[in-house]
């Protein structure tokens, strides 16, 4: 199967190091805020963003989590593909300024879920979204990000997949196409 | 593997470990779930389950109702009382009118053996076994093993002691079939009369003397005699069944190893377990009823999973 690579890991690098300014110039220090990633595709560019944040930026002990939005998604009994549940931390959202992270935003149904499942844990104060990548005109639903990292056009029958260093080779980013 | 091999909970008998495992696995997610501020998913909005049970519940009833709702399903109650069973109408019938109500899952208590399975030959709808006579009690197996492997981790190899009215008991037949697939050391203790003939077929090993059971386990599992089932006298008195075979503190203390101590409910106290014990630090009889939600919600959950719905 073929891969077009459209990110490389410098490009990646220099986008993080930008998501991570951005977020600085919206929470200061971070005191009112929690970053919470989407399981399980989230997860790495969560850790990403607090190294990064922490090491070029000195801003430590951030509130952070993950959320898993398995029993909350609208797709079940109606997706051939079984999806497995991961676990979700013990989030404090109240009155809180929540940024949800993830990779790919594609069709919303994702961040509609997330929606729904944050509120089991307290009313936070705003939400925000921030993905690496965002697939234009794809949208099943009125969700956009707050904080993309980069925006393609990308085909039906294509998949966009993030590769991060803690899974196996370079971080980078690049297209398939589904069989 | 992310989903069970079977399209309905009838009994252990029927699953492999992988089920367990993957049950067990959902359920720590329901767990972390039902210990939110909001302790409700939208899993099941689309689906109805039936409740029928024929015989009394109060524990089994009302967790498999709180799992229900947890997981959003509309719920309907039904307990034969209040029925035309009593006026004469077969279990397929009366099962065949609730579904014709667009139910899509049964959960099913009833007196005679084997109802479950009767209801999943003949129904159009996922059948869960909440006992059926003295045969099994899935879910109670599945709660119980979950809450020992909370507290002592993997079962391989863990000595495992179930006491009391064995004979009558539902709860201890699928306990060992639960017990044993995770490689768990088996063995019941009581009197003769109330341990099946041919036990120790099943891979199980019989003790009569309760000091020495209770030496050799890691977790004991007290049962209640099961008076209702019982058209004969199995031992002189009850007197004498609490002076052999009733779990006080005394004895627990006596024991050279801290073991925990587990009852399915409900606790008749004085008589297989006392006060002291069912209310001490070993015991994880709440820690089992709470649990009980968990692995409900985890069991229809996966069931509903296997049942796509028609596009």
């Amino acid at each position: 199967m073929s891969k077009n690579i459209i990110l490389n890991k410098k490009e990646i690098d220099i986008i993080l190091q930008r998501l991570a300014c951005q977020l600085i110039e919206n929470h200061q220090d971070f005191s009112n805020t929690i970053l919470i990633g989407l399981q399980p595709r989230g997860k790495s560019l969560l850790n990403r963003l607090l190294e990064i944040l922490n090491t070029s930026y000195n801003i430590s002990n951030i509130n952070h989590g993950l959320l898993d939005i398995t029993f909350y998604r609208d797709d079940f009994r109606r997706n051939e593909k079984i999806l497995e549940a991961n676990t979700t931390d013990n989030l404090e959202v109240e009155g809180k300024s929540v940024v949800f992270i993830d990779d790919v935003l594609f069709t919303g149904r994702t961040i509609r879920a997330a929606l729904t499942a944050i509120e089991t844990f307290g009313r936070p104060k705003n939400i925000e979204l921030l993905i690496l990548i965002d697939r234009r005109f794809s949208r099943h639903l009125p969700i956009q990000p707050d904080y993309r990292g980069r925006q393609i056009d990308v085909y039906d029958n294509q998949k966009v997949i993030v590769n991060w260093s803690d899974d196996q080779g370079d971080d980078c980013v690049y297209i398939i196409n589904k069989l | 593997m992310n989903e069970l091999s079977v399209n309905h909970l009838l009994g252990i008998k029927h699953l492999n470990i992988d089920d367990l495992n993957l049950i067990f696995k959902t359920a720590d997610h329901f767990k972390e779930v039902i210990n939110r501020s909001i302790k409700k998913v939208p899993s099941l909005r689309d689906v109805t389950i039936a409740n029928l049970f024929f015989e009394n519940s109060t524990r089994t009833k009302l967790s498999f109702e709180l799992a229900e709702k947890r997981l959003s399903a509309d719920v309907i109650n039904f307990s034969s009382s209040q029925s035309s069973v009593k006026k004469g109408e077969t279990l397929i019938d009366t099962v065949n009118n609730i579904l014709s109500m667009k139910v899509d899952m049964v959960v099913l208590r009833h007196p005679n053996p084997g109802a479950a399975i009767l209801l999943a030959n003949n129904v159009n709808a996922t059948i869960i076994n909440a006992g059926d006579g003295p045969n099994e009690h899935p879910t109670q197996a599945l709660l119980d093993s979950y809450s020992i492997i909370e507290k002592i981790g993997d079962l391989k190899n863990r000595n495992i002691l179930i006491v009391g009215d064995i004979s009558h008991s539902r709860v201890a037949l699928s306990n060992i079939y639960a017990l044993q697939l995770q490689g768990a050391n088996v063995m019941v203790c009581g009197p003769k009369t109330l341990i099946p003939k041919y036990l120790h077929k099943l891979g199980v090993k019989v003790e009569h003397n309760f000091i020495k059971a209770l030496e050799w386990c890691d977790v004991v599992n007290m049962l209640r005699l099961q008076n209702e089932r019982m058209s004969n006298s199995f031992f002189p008195s009850v007197r004498e069944y609490v002076q052999q075979y009733g779990l006080t503190l005394d004895i627990l203390n006596s024991l050279d190893k801290e073991i925990y101590v587990m009852h399915p409910g409900p606790i008749n106290r004085g008589v297989e377990i006392s006060s002291d014990v069912a209310d001490s630090k070993n015991s994880i009889i709440l820690d089992q009823v709470e649990n009980g939600v968990a692995i409900r919600m985890a069991v229809i959950y996966l069931l509903a999973q296997k049942k796509p719905l028609k596009k």
